[in-house]
Protein backbone atom coordinates (compact mmCIF):
# COMPACT_ATOMS: atom_id res chain seq x y z
CA UNK A 1 0.00 0.00 0.00
CA UNK A 2 2.59 2.88 1.07
CA UNK A 3 4.66 1.39 -2.51
CA UNK A 4 1.20 2.30 -4.44
CA UNK A 5 0.64 5.75 -2.11
CA UNK A 6 5.05 6.58 -3.17
CA UNK A 7 3.68 6.07 -6.86
CA UNK A 8 0.87 7.99 -6.60
CA UNK A 9 1.96 11.14 -4.58
CA UNK A 10 5.61 11.44 -5.94
CA UNK A 11 3.94 11.34 -9.84
CA UNK A 12 1.38 14.08 -8.84
CA UNK A 13 4.36 16.12 -7.27
CA UNK A 14 6.67 15.65 -10.49
CA UNK A 15 3.64 16.35 -12.47
CA UNK A 16 2.80 19.40 -10.87
CA UNK A 17 6.19 20.43 -10.24
CA UNK A 18 6.96 20.41 -14.12
CA UNK A 19 3.48 22.36 -14.74
CA UNK A 20 4.41 25.08 -12.35
CA UNK A 21 7.65 25.74 -14.47
CA UNK A 22 9.87 24.69 -11.49
CA UNK A 23 11.83 22.20 -13.82
CA UNK A 24 12.88 25.02 -16.07
CA UNK A 25 16.09 26.32 -14.93
CA UNK A 26 15.17 29.48 -16.76
CA UNK A 27 12.14 29.98 -14.59
CA UNK A 28 13.92 29.23 -10.94
CA UNK A 29 16.80 31.70 -12.01
CA UNK A 30 14.64 34.37 -12.46
CA UNK A 31 12.69 33.77 -9.84
CA UNK A 32 16.07 33.75 -7.56
CA UNK A 33 17.21 36.73 -9.39
CA UNK A 34 13.67 39.07 -8.12
CA UNK A 35 12.80 39.22 -12.05
CA UNK A 36 9.77 37.10 -12.55
CA UNK A 37 8.28 35.85 -9.32
CA UNK A 38 5.53 33.40 -10.56
CA UNK A 39 6.89 30.30 -9.66
CA UNK A 40 7.24 32.06 -6.19
CA UNK A 41 3.94 33.57 -5.99
CA UNK A 42 3.12 29.66 -6.70
CA UNK A 43 5.08 27.77 -3.58
CA UNK A 44 4.35 30.66 -1.21
CA UNK A 45 0.42 29.57 -2.08
CA UNK A 46 1.18 25.96 -1.75
CA UNK A 47 3.16 26.37 1.59
CA UNK A 48 0.13 28.25 2.76
CA UNK A 49 -2.78 25.60 1.36
CA UNK A 50 -1.09 22.81 2.82
CA UNK A 51 -0.56 24.53 6.29
CA UNK A 52 -4.14 25.78 6.56
CA UNK A 53 -5.91 22.02 5.10
CA UNK A 54 -2.85 20.05 7.61
CA UNK A 55 -3.94 21.98 10.67
CA UNK A 56 -7.30 22.29 9.66
CA UNK A 57 -7.65 19.03 9.28
CA UNK A 58 -5.67 18.15 12.58
CA UNK A 59 -8.15 20.54 13.89
CA UNK A 60 -11.61 18.25 13.00
CA UNK A 61 -9.23 14.87 13.45
CA UNK A 62 -9.25 14.23 9.88
CA UNK A 63 -4.96 14.25 9.46
CA UNK A 64 -3.44 12.13 11.87
CA UNK A 65 -1.02 14.54 14.12
CA UNK A 66 1.73 11.38 14.37
CA UNK A 67 1.93 12.14 10.44
CA UNK A 68 3.63 15.35 10.84
CA UNK A 69 7.95 15.40 10.37
CA UNK A 70 10.16 18.30 12.37
CA UNK A 71 13.73 18.59 11.01
CA UNK A 72 15.90 19.10 14.38
CA UNK A 73 17.22 22.85 14.19
CA UNK A 74 21.38 23.49 13.86
CA UNK A 75 23.75 25.80 12.99
CA UNK A 76 24.22 23.50 10.52
CA UNK A 77 21.05 23.78 8.62
CA UNK A 78 21.95 27.50 7.78
CA UNK A 79 25.49 26.66 6.85
CA UNK A 80 23.86 23.97 4.43
CA UNK A 81 20.77 26.52 3.54
CA UNK A 82 23.83 28.79 2.34
CA UNK A 83 25.55 26.04 0.16
CA UNK A 84 22.38 24.90 -1.38
CA UNK A 85 21.08 28.40 -2.01
CA UNK A 86 24.25 29.07 -3.83
CA UNK A 87 24.30 26.00 -6.16
CA UNK A 88 20.28 25.91 -6.53
CA UNK A 89 21.53 29.77 -8.32
CA UNK A 90 24.02 28.79 -10.25
CA UNK A 91 22.25 25.21 -11.65
CA UNK A 92 18.80 26.56 -11.40
CA UNK A 93 18.04 23.29 -9.99
CA UNK A 94 17.44 21.83 -6.34
CA UNK A 95 17.29 18.16 -6.06
CA UNK A 96 13.70 17.49 -6.50
CA UNK A 97 12.98 19.65 -9.57
CA UNK A 98 16.97 18.63 -10.96
CA UNK A 99 15.47 14.67 -11.14
CA UNK A 100 12.47 15.88 -12.43
CA UNK A 101 13.87 17.89 -15.05
CA UNK A 102 15.96 15.51 -16.17
CA UNK A 103 13.12 13.18 -16.64
CA UNK A 104 11.65 16.11 -19.36
CA UNK A 105 14.51 15.64 -21.29
CA UNK A 106 17.29 18.32 -19.71
CA UNK A 107 20.82 17.09 -20.70
CA UNK A 108 21.86 19.61 -17.96
CA UNK A 109 19.62 18.13 -15.06
CA UNK A 110 22.00 14.67 -15.74
CA UNK A 111 25.04 16.64 -14.79
CA UNK A 112 23.15 17.84 -11.80
CA UNK A 113 22.22 14.16 -10.91
CA UNK A 114 25.60 13.32 -11.59
CA UNK A 115 27.15 16.23 -8.99
CA UNK A 116 24.88 15.78 -6.97
CA UNK A 117 25.31 12.04 -6.13
CA UNK A 118 29.13 13.25 -5.79
CA UNK A 119 28.14 15.83 -3.25
CA UNK A 120 26.04 13.14 -1.22
CA UNK A 121 28.74 11.01 -1.23
CA UNK A 122 31.18 13.74 -0.36
CA UNK A 123 29.23 14.42 2.88
CA UNK A 124 29.15 10.68 3.48
CA UNK A 125 32.79 10.49 3.90
CA UNK A 126 33.06 14.03 5.60
CA UNK A 127 30.45 13.70 8.24
CA UNK A 128 32.43 12.73 10.89
CA UNK A 129 34.33 15.96 10.65
CA UNK A 130 31.51 17.97 10.56
CA UNK A 131 29.79 16.10 12.97
CA UNK A 132 32.95 16.86 15.56
CA UNK A 133 32.65 20.64 14.84
CA UNK A 134 29.58 21.00 16.86
CA UNK A 135 27.58 22.41 13.85
CA UNK A 136 25.24 19.83 13.95
CA UNK A 137 24.35 19.93 17.41
CA UNK A 138 20.47 21.04 17.95
CA UNK A 139 19.55 24.51 18.79
CA UNK A 140 16.74 26.46 20.16
CA UNK A 141 15.04 22.74 21.68
CA UNK A 142 16.11 20.82 17.95
CA UNK A 143 13.34 19.54 16.72
CA UNK A 144 10.22 22.09 17.48
CA UNK A 145 7.69 23.90 15.46
CA UNK A 146 6.87 28.03 16.28
CA UNK A 147 3.42 27.03 18.17
CA UNK A 148 2.41 23.69 20.71
CA UNK A 149 0.87 21.88 18.24
CA UNK A 150 -2.00 19.67 20.21
CA UNK A 151 -1.35 15.68 20.09
CA UNK A 152 2.16 16.22 18.42
CA UNK A 153 5.76 14.96 19.55
CA UNK A 154 7.57 17.66 19.19
CA UNK A 155 7.57 20.84 21.53
CA UNK A 156 6.39 24.43 20.92
CA UNK A 157 9.04 27.28 20.47
CA UNK A 158 6.37 29.33 21.93
CA UNK A 159 3.25 28.01 24.35
CA UNK A 160 0.29 29.39 21.89
CA UNK A 161 -1.89 26.81 20.32
CA UNK A 162 0.15 25.86 17.46
CA UNK A 163 -2.84 24.29 14.94
CA UNK A 164 -4.06 27.84 15.39
CA UNK A 165 -1.06 29.49 14.59
CA UNK A 166 -0.13 27.44 11.47
CA UNK A 167 -3.22 28.40 10.10
CA UNK A 168 -2.50 31.36 10.88
CA UNK A 169 0.59 31.55 9.65
CA UNK A 170 -0.21 29.42 6.45
CA UNK A 171 -3.21 32.90 5.78
CA UNK A 172 -0.05 35.05 6.00
CA UNK A 173 1.85 33.05 2.94
CA UNK A 174 -1.57 33.06 1.26
CA UNK A 175 -1.72 36.92 1.58
CA UNK A 176 1.93 37.30 0.56
CA UNK A 177 1.87 35.33 -2.29
CA UNK A 178 -1.22 37.31 -3.41
CA UNK A 179 0.94 40.11 -2.36
CA UNK A 180 4.17 39.88 -4.10
CA UNK A 181 3.81 41.40 -7.65
CA UNK A 182 4.93 38.95 -10.14
CA UNK A 183 7.58 40.82 -11.84
CA UNK A 184 9.24 43.61 -9.48
CA UNK A 185 11.22 45.49 -12.04
CA UNK A 186 8.37 46.37 -13.91
CA UNK A 187 9.90 43.68 -16.03
CA UNK A 188 7.56 43.53 -19.27
CA UNK A 189 8.78 40.30 -20.90
CA UNK A 190 7.31 37.42 -18.86
CA UNK A 191 9.56 34.28 -18.35
CA UNK A 192 9.62 32.12 -21.09
CA UNK A 193 6.97 29.39 -21.11
CA UNK A 194 9.38 26.70 -22.30
CA UNK B 1 1.70 24.94 -20.89
CA UNK B 2 2.80 26.93 -17.65
CA UNK B 3 -0.02 26.78 -14.89
CA UNK B 4 -1.45 30.15 -13.59
CA UNK B 5 0.26 30.92 -10.64
CA UNK B 6 -2.91 29.99 -8.51
CA UNK B 7 -3.92 27.09 -10.28
CA UNK B 8 -0.33 25.66 -9.95
CA UNK B 9 0.05 26.78 -6.02
CA UNK B 10 -3.26 25.48 -4.95
CA UNK B 11 -2.27 22.20 -7.02
CA UNK B 12 0.52 22.29 -5.53
CA UNK B 13 -0.27 22.45 -1.79
CA UNK B 14 -2.93 19.67 -2.24
CA UNK B 15 -0.34 17.32 -3.17
CA UNK B 16 1.77 18.29 0.12
CA UNK B 17 -1.54 18.04 2.09
CA UNK B 18 -2.10 14.62 0.53
CA UNK B 19 1.27 13.65 1.78
CA UNK B 20 1.08 14.35 4.92
CA UNK B 21 -2.62 13.09 5.12
CA UNK B 22 -1.86 9.54 3.66
CA UNK B 23 1.64 8.99 4.94
CA UNK B 24 4.63 11.76 5.77
CA UNK B 25 5.69 14.92 4.79
CA UNK B 26 7.57 15.12 1.21
CA UNK B 27 11.62 15.31 0.57
CA UNK B 28 13.71 14.22 -1.82
CA UNK B 29 17.65 14.86 -0.88
CA UNK B 30 18.02 11.78 1.43
CA UNK B 31 17.40 9.70 -1.48
CA UNK B 32 20.60 11.05 -2.98
CA UNK B 33 22.82 9.19 -0.26
CA UNK B 34 20.31 6.53 -0.49
CA UNK B 35 21.13 5.73 -4.25
CA UNK B 36 24.96 6.30 -3.98
CA UNK B 37 24.62 3.65 -0.40
CA UNK B 38 23.11 1.36 -3.32
CA UNK B 39 25.83 1.66 -5.64
CA UNK B 40 28.65 1.93 -3.32
CA UNK B 41 27.28 -1.47 -1.30
CA UNK B 42 26.91 -3.43 -4.84
CA UNK B 43 30.96 -2.35 -5.78
CA UNK B 44 31.89 -3.73 -1.72
CA UNK B 45 28.71 -5.34 0.26
CA UNK B 46 30.74 -5.14 3.28
CA UNK B 47 29.22 -1.39 3.70
CA UNK B 48 25.38 -2.35 4.81
CA UNK B 49 25.21 -5.43 6.87
CA UNK B 50 22.06 -6.93 8.67
CA UNK B 51 22.30 -6.68 12.51
CA UNK B 52 20.04 -8.37 15.23
CA UNK B 53 17.66 -5.36 15.36
CA UNK B 54 18.01 -3.75 11.57
CA UNK B 55 21.05 -2.74 9.41
CA UNK B 56 23.98 -0.86 9.99
CA UNK B 57 27.11 0.23 7.79
CA UNK B 58 30.61 1.25 8.24
CA UNK B 59 29.68 4.62 6.97
CA UNK B 60 29.01 6.22 10.06
CA UNK B 61 26.31 8.96 7.98
CA UNK B 62 24.74 5.24 6.80
CA UNK B 63 24.73 3.97 10.03
CA UNK B 64 23.49 7.32 12.14
CA UNK B 65 20.01 7.58 13.70
CA UNK B 66 20.20 3.95 14.22
CA UNK B 67 20.60 2.79 11.04
CA UNK B 68 17.34 4.01 9.15
CA UNK B 69 19.63 5.26 5.94
CA UNK B 70 21.37 1.28 6.16
CA UNK B 71 17.87 0.06 6.06
CA UNK B 72 16.76 1.97 3.52
CA UNK B 73 20.03 1.38 1.06
CA UNK B 74 19.12 -2.82 2.17
CA UNK B 75 15.68 -2.23 0.85
CA UNK B 76 15.33 -0.11 -1.79
CA UNK B 77 11.72 -0.73 -2.41
CA UNK B 78 10.82 1.82 0.33
CA UNK B 79 8.36 4.27 0.11
CA UNK B 80 11.08 7.77 0.20
CA UNK B 81 12.76 5.91 -2.59
CA UNK B 82 9.94 5.05 -4.60
CA UNK B 83 8.07 8.72 -4.32
CA UNK B 84 11.50 10.29 -6.38
CA UNK B 85 11.10 7.94 -9.30
CA UNK B 86 7.44 8.61 -9.44
CA UNK B 87 8.19 11.76 -9.56
CA UNK B 88 10.42 11.68 -12.22
CA UNK B 89 7.68 9.25 -13.86
CA UNK B 90 4.80 12.46 -13.39
CA UNK B 91 7.51 15.08 -14.40
CA UNK B 92 8.43 13.13 -17.87
CA UNK B 93 4.50 12.45 -17.71
CA UNK B 94 3.62 16.31 -17.80
CA UNK B 95 6.25 17.08 -20.32
CA UNK B 96 5.24 14.46 -23.01
CA UNK B 97 1.96 15.67 -22.92
CA UNK B 98 3.01 19.27 -23.59
CA UNK B 99 5.12 18.48 -26.08
CA UNK B 100 8.28 18.59 -24.26
CA UNK B 101 11.27 20.98 -23.76
CA UNK B 102 12.06 21.62 -27.29
CA UNK B 103 15.75 20.22 -28.59
CA UNK B 104 17.25 23.53 -27.82
CA UNK B 105 16.52 23.93 -24.22
CA UNK B 106 17.04 19.94 -23.91
CA UNK B 107 20.52 21.06 -25.08
CA UNK B 108 21.18 24.49 -22.49
CA UNK B 109 18.23 26.32 -20.72
CA UNK B 110 17.70 29.90 -22.67
CA UNK B 111 19.08 31.74 -19.55
CA UNK B 112 22.35 30.18 -19.76
CA UNK B 113 21.89 30.87 -23.65
CA UNK B 114 21.23 34.57 -23.39
CA UNK B 115 24.25 34.78 -20.60
CA UNK B 116 26.65 32.70 -21.91
CA UNK B 117 26.10 32.19 -25.32
CA UNK B 118 25.96 28.63 -27.03
CA UNK B 119 28.68 26.61 -24.77
CA UNK B 120 26.73 23.27 -23.67
CA UNK B 121 30.06 22.45 -21.85
CA UNK B 122 30.05 25.53 -20.20
CA UNK B 123 26.49 24.86 -19.10
CA UNK B 124 27.01 20.96 -17.93
CA UNK B 125 30.22 22.18 -15.61
CA UNK B 126 28.16 24.58 -13.86
CA UNK B 127 25.27 22.30 -13.52
CA UNK B 128 27.32 19.56 -11.96
CA UNK B 129 29.41 21.70 -9.56
CA UNK B 130 25.80 23.19 -8.71
CA UNK B 131 24.84 19.61 -7.97
CA UNK B 132 27.52 18.81 -5.87
CA UNK B 133 27.36 22.38 -3.67
CA UNK B 134 23.48 21.29 -3.30
CA UNK B 135 23.45 17.96 -2.50
CA UNK B 136 26.27 18.49 0.22
CA UNK B 137 24.74 21.38 2.03
CA UNK B 138 20.95 20.07 1.59
CA UNK B 139 22.75 16.98 4.03
CA UNK B 140 24.57 19.14 6.03
CA UNK B 141 20.79 20.96 6.10
CA UNK B 142 19.41 18.15 6.80
CA UNK B 143 16.69 18.82 3.86
CA UNK B 144 16.15 20.47 0.64
CA UNK B 145 13.89 22.68 -0.66
CA UNK B 146 10.86 19.85 -0.65
CA UNK B 147 11.43 18.92 2.89
CA UNK B 148 12.84 21.62 4.76
CA UNK B 149 11.54 24.90 2.86
CA UNK B 150 7.67 23.51 1.80
CA UNK B 151 7.04 20.95 4.13
CA UNK B 152 8.89 22.22 7.12
CA UNK B 153 7.89 26.14 6.30
CA UNK B 154 4.18 24.20 6.41
CA UNK B 155 4.50 22.57 9.06
CA UNK B 156 5.55 25.70 11.15
CA UNK B 157 8.81 23.76 11.77
CA UNK B 158 11.66 26.31 13.00
CA UNK B 159 14.50 24.25 11.08
CA UNK B 160 12.42 25.28 7.74
CA UNK B 161 12.85 28.97 8.82
CA UNK B 162 16.33 28.71 9.40
CA UNK B 163 16.59 26.81 6.19
CA UNK B 164 15.01 29.27 4.05
CA UNK B 165 16.68 31.99 5.58
CA UNK B 166 19.73 30.49 4.62
CA UNK B 167 19.07 29.69 1.11
CA UNK B 168 17.86 32.41 -0.16
CA UNK B 169 20.75 34.67 1.89
CA UNK B 170 22.93 32.80 -1.12
CA UNK B 171 20.82 32.13 -3.97
CA UNK B 172 19.36 35.34 -4.68
CA UNK B 173 22.58 37.39 -4.80
CA UNK B 174 24.39 34.76 -6.58
CA UNK B 175 21.40 34.66 -9.23
CA UNK B 176 21.76 37.99 -9.88
CA UNK B 177 25.58 38.41 -10.00
CA UNK B 178 25.80 35.17 -12.41
CA UNK B 179 22.86 35.96 -15.10
CA UNK B 180 22.84 39.90 -15.82
CA UNK B 181 20.68 38.94 -19.04
CA UNK B 182 17.56 36.84 -20.14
Amino acid sequence: MQIVLALIIGALFGFVLDRIGATNPTVLIRMLSLRSLGLMKAILLAIGVGSILMFGGQMVGLVDVGHMSVKTAYVGVFVGGLLLGAGWALSGFCPGTGVCAAATGRKDALFFILGGLLGAAAYMITYPSVKATGMLDAIAGGKVTLGSVPGAKYDGLMAMPGDVLGIVLGLIFVAVAFAVPEAPGGDAVPAPAE
Amino acid sequence: MTLNWKIGGVALGLVFFLAVLLVKPIGVSTQFVILDGIVADVVNPELVTKTDDGYTSTNAYLAKSGGKYAKSVANPLNYSFIFVIAMMVGAFLSAKMRGGNGADENKLPAIHYANFGDTPIKRYAIAFAGGFVVLYGARLAGGCTSGHMMSGMMQTALSGYIFAAGAFAAAVPVAMMMYKKG
